[in-house]
């Protein structure tokens, strides 16, 4: 029995049957819901518009919370969007609100630019979700979902048309997301004025093409409620947290002397509207509009940028193949070069420090060697000045010996002829040394006599030659 | 029935005070957007039943929807069934109660443990279950998203014989090869031949035998702990009594005074909605009123997520390995974590980590020599 012999007969005729009781599978929404209910809702909004426009005021209204907020400066270098997430609990349903803030927009002078920093925002959730879908282990059912699901554009309440950086911003942003355009602090615009403001924004959108999000009217048990709100974009909204005692009743409004704007009030302005379709008839169509329409969309262009085709079954895909190749030798090269870079920094810093590492030992031996030398030095001029002290010691020692001799020879002149003495005397310091040369000779040469009366008379002549030496007559 | 009312939507009642008003900011209103797109979208639900001919799978899925999905059906001989190939048959039909549609396939598998050599007879299944897998994965994959058929199969049910002493080699193959791919419901089927006791024996029997060869069945995720007692008993019960034992039937006989659905023998009236007689009701609402969901939830995020796991993890160490393979599916290189360059990384990270080391002594020691 080969496994290619599958036979798959499939009756594609789908065909309607009719129950012969109740089975019970009327229940699947309930299941549905009771596993959603579980796993809690995630909503995120970007609030786009200038500072100090309503905004923050505005989300403190419409969730009956204040969430914390300081004003923003005007003095920013450019826009930059502040994400907050909290989490809100009403009668049992979890929900996780992202409220995003366009801080700096519409501030800087130059505003060429301001819509640059929201654009890549909402790509780069876009793109973390892809990445998550893409991951060969992913999780999507508890994956926390940060794309944003609606903007609301703040329009600021000049009566008479949309800003151009309002046009420009609203282009961009219209196919990436599900844009509500509201005009803010609506209480500076009486009825008849809003009449036509209203009029003259709609159809600038129209005529420039930009696609707003309109709430839809494809299901029955909402399709009048919506298609009613349709006509009253862009809602006039005013924002307030303060509450004003009306009558007998508490509620949130802004008092002025000339009277109180209350927010709830459908002839006022349009919170009410805004709050209905936002939250409580559309929030989930929006959240799927995001997911099916514009993520898919950037999923798209995502994907063929990376160069992946549609592919019928049939056709090869080889460009994708080589595609693929090639971003993977990429990476890999691109590891390889990451590996080389670091060794080579490592190997270098290695060098360095031997380098390092060796001067510092010259630098020790240097020092070791002039130390020596400084000692070698210090010995030398030691030896030398004990050589002069041994030399003065001599001398000195001399000195002594020739005082000595001196202090000897003195008492022998006094007993002895004075001419004697005095040739003593003269010869004394003169023939000291020949004294002894004297007295050598005397020893050493013996008399050469034949008789006895030479003899005598040769020792007469020595006598006569003969000094007298001190210490005795020889 | 006590389970319908566990799954109702808790709906908060908007009060008319306006007092309240003030309070409710309104997003409580969610689960019934949500309930009412998905009764606007539908629903779709694939069954598979699998088991030997003459298990009643086709009167059991007839008294499951109460309906005749099987009109003008052949069966075979012995004898043309001695070499018999297993077939894989969808019907689908469209079936609406009470506002909610629901589109149902039902896959069936003829000739399955039907020859004399059943080697390997449950391969076609498994080819069928990963078909489906593989086709729904090039469809996500694609440029083009939005019209994705999910044929994917969400339950099998498997009709385990109640003529022997529990599970047979056959049963145990046929159960460890499909475990892994889709959520299984073992059943006995022709339960109207054993006895109470009988029954008893046998499921436990069945059960230890499954617990021994490692066989994962679909399993009744646990109930919130939240839930009341009545409920948590009901949900204990529930699951002791697994595997099911069933009885089915195409006529309608009159017992008690009523027309039930029921068999009809000389000793009595089998009636199939009868707890007592049964576990058909059980069966009915476990499948169809209130796991039918989370059939398909396990589905999608367990099996198909392996599948899908495994079949990228094939695709790129193929590649690896071999330039000539096809790859239609768009991953991100990045995220292949290739077992080869762990290793080189972590091989290198040692490296480095004992060169730091070295460098580190060398500079202790220049300090020593400093002082």
């Amino acid at each position: 029995m080969a496994a290619t012999d599958v036979d798959v007969f499939s009756n594609e005729e789908k065909r309607n049957l009719s129950l012969g009781g109740h089975v019970g599978f009327d229940s699947l929404p309930d299941q549905l819901v009771s596993k959603s209910v579980t796993q809690g809702f995630c909503f995120n909004i970007l609030c786009v518009g200038e500072t100090g426009i309503g905004k923050s005021t505005l989300m403190n209204t419409l969730f009956n919370t204040m969430f914390e907020n300081e004003e923003a400066s005007h003095y920013q270098n450019g826009v930059y969007l502040r994400p907050r997430t909290y989490d809100l609990l009403e009668s049992n349903v979890h929900l996780k609100l992202t409220i995003v803030d366009t801080v700096g927009f519409g501030d800087q002078i130059n505003k060429e630019d301001s819509y640059k920093p929201i654009v890549d925002y909402i790509d780069t959730q876009f793109e973390n979700y892809l990445q998550e879908e893409l991951k060969i282990k992913r999780s999507l059912f508890n994956y926390h979902d940060t794309r944003i699901h609606i903007c609301l554009y703040f329009i600021a309440p000049t009566g008479h048309s949309l800003k151009s950086l309002d046009l420009v911003t609203m282009k961009k942003l219209d196919s990436k997301v599900n844009i509500i355009p509201i005009i803010a602090k609506a209480d500076t615009i009486s009825k008849s004025e809003l009449h036509k403001f209203k009029i003259k924004i709609m159809s600038e959108l129209v005529s420039n093409g930009v696609q707003i999000y309109q709430f839809p009217t494809d299901d029955e048990a909402v399709s009048e409620i919506n298609s009613s709100m349709n006509a009253h974009l862009p809602f006039a909204v005013v924002g307030s947290v303060e509450e004003v005692k009306v009558g007998n009743k508490t509620v949130r409004a802004r008092q002025y002397p000339w009277g109180v704007v209350q927010v709830e009030n459908e002839s006022h302005c349009d919170f009410v509207k805004l709050r209905e379709m936002l939250i409580r008839v559309n929030m989930e169509d929006l959240r799927e509009q995001t997911h099916a329409r514009h993520y898919e969309l950037y999923r798209r262009c995502k994907l063929e940028e990376m160069g992946f085709k549609d592919t019928d079954p049939d056709s090869q895909p080889f460009s994708l193949q080589e595609t693929y190749e090639a971003k993977r030798k990429e990476f890999l090269g691109d590891l390889q070069r990451k590996e080389e870079e670091m060794r080579q920094m490592f190997v270098n810093k290695v060098k360095e420090t031997e380098a390092e590492l060796k001067e510092k030992e010259r630098e020790l031996h240097d020092k070791f060697e002039q130390l020596k030398r400084m000692h070698q030095e210090e010995k030398r001029k030691v030896e030398e000045k004990r050589r002069d002290l041994e030399e003065e010691m001599n001398a000195f020692n001399r000195k002594k010996v020739a005082a000595e001799t001196l202090s000897l020879s003195q008492p022998l002149k006094k007993d002895k002829d004075k001419k004697k003495s005095v040739k003593t005397e003269n010869q004394s310091a003169v023939s000291a040394s020949s004294s002894k040369v004297m007295m050598a000779k005397a020893n050493v040469e013996p008399l050469n006599c034949q008789s006895w009366w030479q003899a005598i008379q040769c020792c007469t002549c020595l006598v006569h030659n003969a000094t007298w030496k001190p210490g005795g007559l020889f | 029935m006590t389970s319908n009312i566990r799954y109702k939507s808790r709906i908060p009642v908007k009060t008319e005070d306006s007092m309240e008003e003030k309070q409710y900011v309104g997003f409580a209103t969610l689960p019934n957007q949500v309930h009412r797109k998905s009764v606007k979208k539908g629903f779709d639900f694939t069954l598979m039943v699998a088991g030997e001919s003459g298990m009643g799978k086709s009167t059991l899925v007839n008294s499951l929807f109460l309906t005749d999905l099987y009109k003008d059906r052949k069966l075979l001989n012995a004898e043309e069934r001695i070499n018999q190939t297993v077939e894989i048959i969808k019907h689908t039909v469209d079936i609406e109660e009470k506002g909610v549609k629901l589109k149902l396939t039902i896959v069936d598998t003829p000739g399955f443990g039907d020859a004399v050599n059943n080697n390997e007879c449950w391969k076609p299944i498994t080819d069928y279950i990963d078909q489906q897998f593989e086709q729904y994965f090039r469809d996500e994959s694609g440029l083009n998203r939005k019209n994705i058929q999910d044929n994917r199969v969400h339950c099998c049910l498997y009709f385990i014989p109640p003529f022997g002493h529990g599970l047979r080699p056959v049963d145990v193959e046929f159960m460890k090869a499909l475990h892994e791919k889709v959520n299984i419901i073992p059943l006995i089927a022709k339960a109207d031949c054993l006895t109470p006791n009988e029954i008893k024996k046998l499921k436990d029997r069945i059960r230890e035998e499954i617990d021994k060869f490692g066989i994962k069945v679909y399993q009744f995720p646990e109930c919130d702990s939240d839930e009341d007692e009545e409920f948590k008993q009901l949900d204990k019960e529930l699951k002791e009594c697994t595997p099911f034992a069933v009885i089915g039937s195409n006529t309608v006989v009159e017992a008690r005074g009523q027309r039930v659905r029921g068999r009809l023998y000389p000793w009595g009236i089998v009636e199939v909605e009868n707890q007592s007689h049964c576990d058909f009701v059980k069966l009915r609402n476990m499948l169809i009123r209130s796991h039918m969901h989370d059939l398909k939830d396990v589905t999608c995020d367990v099996h198909y997520e392996n599948y899908r796991a495994q079949c990228i993890q094939e695709m790129t160490s193929k590649l690896a390995q071999d330039n000539r393979m096809e790859s239609p599916i768009p991953i991100l290189p990045l995220s292949t974590p290739d077992v080869e360059t762990e290793k080189l990384i972590k091989m290198k990270d040692e490296e480095l980590k004992r060169m730091q080391e070295m460098l580190n002594k060398m500079q202790q020691q220049m300090h020593d020599k400093e002082q």
